[in-house]
């Protein structure tokens, strides 16, 4: 059988291996060397590689930034990260007018190859500063690169893909995906950036996904199938380049487009896949599609309030019932409804998780 | 310091920092419960700074925080009941349950909210103080930050626009040596003198020990007068130290990052320690008396969180946006 790890040794066995063939390659972040090792993504490298290639920095987001894009313009290859997108916020500067424009605007000469790992938050009370994905905001601008693996292969695969490329890579990771199981082999291999995966063929409904979702969109058509709906999920792994021909040619064969996002839906990842089946898959479509992603509001604190900002699986479910004009099973309005009157918290990723982060 | 301290206040000082250890306590021993869903960035050891600096200002003077504001909120006044609501999610907390334990908020004794985004609130609390000073106000706007801020960019910008426009702002920064679990020695160098800093930009400033609430109270004290005077902002630090984890509750001596020697020195300048020693006329039965008089106060702020119900979903409510009705 192939091994089987989590996704957070996945992204520390890349980095270590790509460390070890690259002496180019540094990393740097708060807490980088601390002893939780971000979420057990980097233990052992401070000690293996010593404070000059695993280094902890200043509170100093934008700066820190700008002095890894000068370092890998100069020739290093840095890593850095942020324990949540949320404090990389500051360093906007940096990262969209420098690191994503040096290379076109000074003729093409020079490369800014650093790779950003950011952690998204969620549960526990992470409230309205400590869970932001905001992938669309990233992928926005020209120049940047945008991965989002949803399993410890592809979390590997890419993080040796970001690595290797010579352009500015925001690496997007969820912090609920850190303690998933995944087949990942031990020799270094890589996961192509703007390549996306079929994750589970079907021939009704096309389902793209990202991240965490990936997860919920399996679990959503795992029910669907005992409906005898058969939905094909895509995972898109990199949000930019995004893979528009696996979308289109998905949508061929279904004639039916369902996104589901773990962001906000307006102006999200989840309006430009629409955009993608609407401008060029016109003729494909059977309906109109449909998005599952977070409402247009703040995350809240109390998980009281929280149960009723994350989309799951069973509004993916409904979506996909309502499009295919099926009734929706009551099995589903009872979970809906126990969802909203529940007093059960849905705010941790597995029973094991007792906080506080 | 050579000011004499009332007897009095001196007593109210050491009431004030045993009410908010024995509050961080009591969250402490309830977090396994797995009831308050959220981090909780305890202030256990931290109580000197925010006790002698509230004592030293008004309660029509304003206060912003950080992801460490339990101390600040309690000292400037801030309700327990709400914030104990607040870190059980429940509705009547003080952000109804929309914040958690990092935004505490309550404007009625100028506690104007906490931020975890490392150094974010700093300009936020130099905006309140222009705000008085364009409505031609003198209320004093003090900003907790912890010395891993002042690596920010974002603390000098803000610093020089206070001494730009001698706005009225108490810079108070509370060094407790790590930032998470990074030492200070890994990201400033040893000579860099964050006092200095901000003398450089013409304001007063001042540093001292921050378990010995008397010496806080006192370097507060003169920094307000100065503000008060008109002379503009004032920047104060004090060295300090937590003593339980940066986040959570509990010990952390044991993982690596410092040392159980370090705690130890620590933990015997304890500002409550310290402050005992100094309090002449506190008898045994006066602590006790005080201590039983807390946890009544204590044991009833967790019924009331305990028993107040969760927010109800309500799409309305969850607005993020205000309405422009007048």
């Amino acid at each position: 059988m192939t091994r089987q790890i989590k996704y957070n040794e996945a992204i520390l066995e890349a980095t270590d291996q790509a460390m070890e063939l690259d002496p180019r390659i540094y990393l740097m972040g708060l807490g980088v060397p601390d002893p939780k090792g971000i979420f057990g993504t980097l233990d052992g490298l401070a000690k293996k590689y010593g404070p000059n290639r695993v280094m902890d920095m200043p509170t100093s987001e934008n700066a820190m930034t700008g002095i890894g894009i000068g370092s890998a313009i100069g020739g290093m290859r840095p890593i850095m990260t942020h324990q949540r997108v949320d404090f990389f916020l500051l360093a906007l500067d940096q990262l969209i007018n420098n690191a994503a424009k040096w290379h076109y605007m000074f003729g093409g000469e020079m490369t800014a190859p650093i790779v950003i790992r950011l952690i998204i938050g969620r549960g526990w009370g992470q409230g309205p500063q400590h869970s932001q994905s905001l992938q669309s905001f990233f992928a926005h601008i020209p120049g940047l690169k945008v991965v989002m693996p949803s399993n410890p292969y592809d979390a590997k695969g890419l993080l040796l893909s970001a690595v290797e490329d010579n352009n500015p890579v925001v690496y997007l990771e969820h912090r609920w995906l850190h303690g998933v199981f995944g087949e990942v082999p031990k020799e270094m291999y890589r996961v192509p950036i703007g390549k996306a995966k079929i994750v589970r063929p079907g021939t009704d409904v096309t389902l793209v996904a990202c991240s965490h979702m990936v997860l919920e969109a399996y679990r959503a058509a795992k029910w669907l199938e005992e409906d005898g709906v058969s939905v094909e999920i895509i995972d898109v792994r990199s949000v930019k380049p995004l893979d528009k021909e696996t979308i289109l040619t998905s949508l061929q064969k279904t004639g039916r487009l369902v996104v589901a996002d773990p962001d906000w839906k307006f102006v999200g990842f989840s309006s430009e896949i629409l955009a993608v089946g609407v401008e060029e898959g016109f003729s494909f479509l059977k309906c109109a599609p449909a998005r599952i992603a977070y409402p247009d509001r703040l995350c809240p604190t109390s998980w009281a309030l929280a149960n009723h900002f994350y989309p799951t699986a069973k509004e993916i479910a409904f979506e996909v019932l309502k499009m295919m004009g099926k009734k929706v099973k009551a099995q589903i309005y009872f979970e809906e409804i126990m969802k909203q009157f529940s007093k059960e918290s849905m705010d941790v990723p597995s029973k094991e998780f007792t906080g506080p982060f | 310091m050579t000011q004499l301290i009332a007897k009095d206040l001196s007593l109210e000082f050491f009431k004030e920092m045993l009410r908010i250890r024995m509050i961080e306590e009591a969250i402490a021993n309830r977090y396994s419960e797995q009831k308050m869903r959220c981090p909780v960035h305890l202030s256990i050891g931290q109580e000197a700074v925010a006790v002698g600096v509230c004592k030293a200002v008004l309660h029509t003077d304003r206060l912003i925080s950080n992801h460490r504001a339990h101390a600040h909120y309690l000292a400037k006044g801030g309700d327990l009941k709400k914030m104990m609501a607040e870190i059980y999610g429940k509705k009547t907390g003080c952000c109804l349950g929309r914040g958690g334990s990092m935004h505490l908020v309550d404007m009625s004794v100028g506690m104007m909210g906490s931020t975890p985004i490392v150094g974010g609130s700093i300009p936020v609390g130099v905006g309140l103080a222009f705000a008085t000073f364009l409505k031609k106000e003198s209320d004093i706007t003090a900003i907790f930050f912890g010395e891993g801020s002042t690596e920010e960019g974002v603390f000098v910008e803000s610093l020089n626009f206070a001494a730009l426009k001698k706005l009225p702002v108490l810079f108070v920064c509370e060094n407790n040596l790590y930032s998470v679990y990074s030492p200070l020695d890994v990201r400033q160098p040893k000579e860099r003198d964050r006092i200095a800093i901000a003398k450089a930009h013409g304001i007063f400033t001042k540093g001292g020990f921050g378990n010995d609430v008397e010496e806080v109270y006192q370097v507060a004290q003169e920094a307000v007068d100065s503000i008060r005077s008109g002379n503009g902002p004032a920047y104060i630090e004090f060295e300090t130290y937590r003593h339980r984890e940066h986040c959570g509750p509990n010990f952390d001596n044991h993982i690596g990052y410092r040392t159980e020697e370090e705690f130890l020195s620590w933990e015997k300048k304890c500002p409550l320690k310290i402050h005992r020693n100094k309090l002449k006329g506190l008898s045994e039965k006066d602590f006790e008396d005080l201590r039983s008089e807390i946890s009544h106060e204590i044991e009833e702020a967790i019924q009331f969180a305990e028993k107040s119900p969760f927010p109800s979903f309500d799409p309305d409510l969850e607005n993020p946006y205000a309405t422009n009705s007048l």
